[in-house]
């Protein structure tokens, strides 16, 4: 059963992606880009978990941790510049 | 001298355990080392972080936080519904401007994040004095229940927790 | 593929993964269905919290019935996503108040303050004119 589970859990975030790929494209202004580009972040890590399970492998933990810590800062760079004209003052 | 050598308990413990969650296993080598980070680290910020708020009611804190993980899953179930089912025209999304009591600014931190966390409310600026707080709402008809409901749930709490 | 688990585990990891499912795809129907950016925002907290909350507490039954280990990157994956998604929402949800809204659109704080965003440090030193850059002549010799 939890292959069957696995399955349409790895399917939903995909499509997620997918979803989130769509609003990159046509988002009619710049916020909603950014904020579709960190739900990708999100949705990949949810991915990257699922692998984990579906492989066995606990690698996948540390990439997955590893993009919860440093996944925010693209974002908060990207909207800094915006705001400020300038990233690093 | 227990004060100079630990300035700071609470992060000293929430930096080792945080070091043990790290590595995932309970050796010999690795509880040193966390000791270690719990003893240097607040050493080492404290003179960045001069006034760091002492976390008084323990008991406060976990009611804190099981009321957030409650509103949390609550929330999340009642925005999927708006999501799925309520058609965009009568939704009535509103910008709320919480007067806020509480004035550290850790607490007003917490209560932020908490505020976002919370699915269908999103904390968006603070005002310059730092009295009042902007939240924006999905769907508010009531946007005063709204207001009232964070003061009551959340910031009486963390008044007692944070002064 | 092939688990061999308890069914107590089978069952309870297979709940968690769909309710995880539904609300990470609810989160991200939501950032394409809702009407503006502001309500947009909305969505991926949901994502966030009970998407992959739901994975993690899934995950850690199945490691827990797999290899009757406790596991605990999982909590500190959580703790490291509530930590920094209010972070990327307020920072978006800056980003839209500077571009996209007045003062005289937001209520007004208490004591006629003003939101920090426009005050204090608002459109600050060096900050850019993000109305659209004004034509170019094309160049003749190209």
């Amino acid at each position: 059963m939890i292959g069957y589970a696995l399955t349409i859990a790895i399917g939903a975030f995909s499509l997620g992606l997918l979803l989130n790929l769509w609003r990159v494209a046509t988002g009619p202004n710049i916020s909603d880009r950014i904020l579709a580009l960190d739900t990708m972040v999100i949705n990949a890590i949810a991915l990257l978990i699922l692998l984990g399970i579906a492989l066995g492998s606990s690698i996948f933990f540390e990439v997955s941790m590893l993009f919860a810590l440093v996944g925010f800062i693209s974002t908060v760079s990207y909207c800094r510049f915006l705001l400020r004209g300038d990233i690093i003052e | 001298m227990l004060s100079r050598l630990l300035p700071h308990p609470v992060l000293s413990v929430v930096l080792a355990i945080c070091w043990l969650l790290l590595v995932n296993t309970v050796a010999i080598n690795s509880i040193v080392f966390a000791v270690l980070l719990g003893l240097f680290v607040p050493m080492l910020i404290r003179p960045y972080w001069p006034d760091m708020p002492r976390l008084s009611r323990p008991l406060v804190v976990i009611e804190y936080g099981l009321i957030v993980l409650y509103d949390i899953i609550k929330a999340n179930t009642e925005v999927a519904l708006i999501v799925l089912f309520k058609p965009s025209k009568s939704l009535q999304p509103a910008w709320i401007c919480v007067p806020l009591d509480i004035t550290s600014p850790e607490a007003i931190t917490v209560l932020g994040m908490t505020i976002t966390l919370t699915p269908g409310t999103v904390s968006c600026d603070l005002a310059a004095d730092g009295h009042a707080i902007l939240v924006h709402c999905l769907h508010a008809p009531d946007p005063a229940a709204v207001r009232d409901d964070i003061k009551a749930r959340y910031e009486r709490r963390l008044k007692e927790i944070f002064e | 593929m092939q688990y061999d688990l308890p069914l107590w585990a089978d069952i309870a990891v297979s709940a968690f993964l769909l309710i995880a499912a539904f609300f990470g795809l609810v989160g991200s129907y939501g950032l394409i269905r809702l009407p503006d950016a502001m309500t947009r925002l909305h969505a991926p907290t949901k994502a966030t919290t009970l998407g992959v909350g739901g994975v993690l507490i899934g995950s850690m039954i199945f490691v827990l019935a797999t290899e009757g280990r406790f596991s605990a990157h999982e909590l500190l994956i959580s703790l490291f996503l509530f930590l920094t998604s209010p972070i990327t929402a307020l920072f978006i949800a800056k980003v839209h108040i500077h571009l996209h809204e007045r003062p005289d659109t937001l209520p007004e704080p208490r004591d006629g303050a003003g939101w920090a965003s426009y005050t204090a440090d608002g459109p600050a030193r060096g900050v850019r004119d993000l109305s659209p850059l004004p034509e170019t002549e094309p160049d003749q010799n190209t």
